[in-house]
């Protein structure tokens, strides 16, 4: 019986139970659904296979080993952790949203198949933007839109890559595929999209800092990671994937520094923080990988202890930029000390988890002779020091007092931070268990001399320069301000073209319809010898490219009906 | 959280003080950072070091590394503000 009960779908049916319950009853089933769902994971064999049929495929909804153990672990934890930070939230929406995404996060990575995965990978996108909707107000709700746009349109290349890989090599096993053909690219870049690669990472910046309060507690543990893994499993040793990374950590840093909206800068940092585990994916050794899965692990806790931090000054004093904050660590100490801690592991200081999990990404990438992808890394590092490190605790609980006085944060909040600190504690002081976790046998320490003393060199003359920059006032201060990024192309440059192209298009209409007509006609002509019978688009297509065209035609349908609504 | 004591007549109630208003605080502050930041170069002698790299091993090489990376970060992102900086009702949603 326990064989047959998929990981995940203890959280998502359990779910469904939520809206029905009185609050009582409610909050402690929410609170049993990840305990239970981790307890039964860790009943399951190593190597179980779940099979089903399905109109005569063979569907291997479950596969558990190492790799998707780990992440279904760190999943639960962090679901179980995201729940006592919502406990006090009176709005069931926010609350089925939030485990039927966890659940259905879990499940992916259990996946067996492509298309089982394609199932979960939907699940998680259509559940997870009411935690954005949920905010209810009109900036989320197109964020909102934006994001499950982006989220959907991953899937459905995910989709249409299983579907040319099937063709071509007639499975849809979900195992190790590297960059053999069009299926495995198009794969890669439906993860791509999810893991917030350079250029396609914009639904992060855009959808984290919109969703609620407790909302974000739970987007920041799931969907990237869930593509992390994925990577892992089909693209590990994809040497493209190194350099993908290297300017994965480089490149937000920059806007990290600039923005004012901290839970933005979170969300930069975030994708800076995926960069690393990019790289680990990309040199692909046992070193590499084993760091990937214990960065991700060790990042889903300090990271989302980070949001939860931010997520409290926000519940409390109703903005979270920068400009008009500073000085809560005297209402607010015990949130101000828990924001540290996150700060200091994401950071990578020693007794942290981020120093025992990040170095092991390092060590492979010199391992690997990489230089410059290592420095890169440094150069990274350093900047992780500014945005996470210093400048949210930093412009949040000291800097200039801004003469607010909050409450400290509600009970469970504090609560859910504080078991969040002890564990990125735990594992810094500790790293044995979480090494045992680990895909590949761990020979790895990381508390010798050298890395000590280098990675304190690192992080505290980056600190001495941010003391001696605010001395001279060479710092920039916090300002109220948006700063471009890519996705003014499709939220400015596009829209405009839009509406150009309608405008000329109706003037030629209005002012020279024959010119028009002629055009229209000149279009179906083209369109007749290409795409008639006879044409080169006539003839019966294969299936691979009626999925691709379909596919982009499905995409391309639902960013004209944005942009025309 | 007791910081709204009762109004009594003639008396405003005093924001809480906090360690860092003093100026005096956080010079110590920096002051104990710089002496941090000299131990941990100093450390660099008293141990043999075994980077990747062979730019690691010059002693203090991630302390320079540390510190021009986070100067050269900063003065880049305030020069790219320049550029990227609008209102905050730029996308009007």
């Amino acid at each position: 019986m326990i064989n047959q009960i998929p990981p995940g779908m203890i959280l998502m049916l359990g779910a469904l139970l939520v809206p029905f319950l009185p609050r009582r009853p409610a909050q402690i089933w929410m609170l049993l659904l990840p305990v239970l769902g981790l307890s039964h994971l860790w009943m399951l064999p190593d190597n179980l296979l779940m099979a089903t049929e399905l109109g005569g495929y063979e569907l291997d909804i479950v596969r558990v080993d190492r790799l998707s153990r780990i992440w279904g672990t760190i999943f639960h934890i962090a679901a179980f952790l995201s729940v006592v930070y919502a406990l006090h939230v009176d709005d069931w929406v926010q609350h089925l949203s939030g485990l039927v995404y966890a659940g259905s996060a879990i499940g992916a990575a259990f996946a067996g198949d492509l298309i089982t995965l394609f199932f979960y990978w939907e699940i998680t996108a259509i559940s997870s933007v009411f935690l954005i909707w949920a905010s209810r107000n009109e900036a989320a709700y197109k964020v909102g839109l934006r994001y499950l746009i982006i989220q959907v349109a991953s899937g459905v290349l995910l989709l249409a890559g299983t579907l040319l890989y099937y063709r071509d090599t007639g499975s849809i096993t979900f195992e190790h595929m590297g960059l053999t053909g069009p299926g495995p690219i198009i794969i890669l870049l439906a993860f791509g999209i999810k893991a917030a690669f350079p250029l396609l990472h914009n639904w992060l910046q855009d959808a984290y800092p919109n969703a609620t309060v407790t909302g974000t507690v739970f987007l920041s543990a799931f969907t990237t990671k869930l593509a992390i893994y994925a990577l892992a499993r089909g693209f590990a040793g994809t040497e493209i994937l190194i350099y993908i990374g290297a300017a994965m950590t480089v490149f937000p840093i920059f806007f990290a520094v600039i923005e004012n909206d901290l839970r933005r800068v979170l969300a930069y940092s975030l994708n800076n923080q995926l960069g690393f585990m990019v790289v680990g994916i990309g040199i692909g050794t046992e070193l590499s990988v084993n760091g990937t899965a214990a960065h991700a692990f060790a990042h889903i806790l300090y990271k989302a202890l980070l949001f939860m931090a931010m997520g409290a000054v926000l519940h409390r004093v109703g903005t979270i930029k920068a400009s008009e904050l500073g000085g809560l660590y005297k209402t607010m100490p015990w949130t101000a000390g828990f924001c540290i801690v996150g700060s200091m592991s994401i950071s990578a200081f020693p007794l942290l988890s981020g120093f025992v999990t990040k170095s092991m990404i390092m060590t492979a990438a010199a391992e690997g002779h990489y230089t410059w992808t290592f420095i890169a890394l440094l150069f990274a590092s350093a900047g992780v020091m500014d945005h996470s490190g210093i400048k949210i605790p930093f412009f949040s609980f000291f800097a200039h007092d801004s003469g607010k006085r909050p409450k400290e944060a509600p009970l469970n909040m504090l609560i859910a931070m504080g078991v969040t600190a002890a564990l990125c504690i735990l594992i810094g002081v500790f790293p044995g268990p979480l090494y045992a976790l680990l895909p590949y046998e761990v020979d790895y320490n990381a508390y010798d001399a050298t890395h000590i003393v280098t990675q304190l060199q690192l992080l505290l003359f980056a600190a001495l320069a941010f003391g001696v920059m605010m001395r001279t006032g060479i710092y920039p201060p916090e300002v109220r301000s948006v700063n471009l990024d890519f996705d003014w192309t499709y939220r400015k440059a596009l829209p405009w073209l839009v509406v150009q192209v309608r405008r000329i298009g109706g003037h030629i209409w209005g002012e020279q319809k024959e010119l028009a007509l002629w055009t229209v006609r000149g279009a179906l002509g083209i369109a007749e010898r290409e795409y008639g019978p006879r044409g080169p688009f006539g003839e019966p297509w294969l299936t691979g490219r009626t999925a691709i065209w379909t596919a982009l035609t499905l995409v391309a349908f639902l960013l004209l009906n944005f942009y025309m609504s | 959280m007791s910081d709204s004591p009762e109004h009594t007549p003639g008396h405003t109630p005093k924001p809480p003080h906090g360690v860092f208003d003093e100026r005096k605080n956080i010079d110590r502050i920096f002051y104990a950072l710089v002496g941090v930041c000299a131990a941990v170069v100093l450390a660099d002698f008293a141990y043999e070091k075994h980077g990747h790299f062979d730019f690691e091993n010059i002693p203090g090489a991630h302390a320079i590394f540390g510190f021009v990376a986070y100067v050269g970060l900063v003065l880049t992102a305030t020069q790219l503000r320049k550029l990227l900086k609008r209102d905050e009702d730029y996308y009007d949603d």
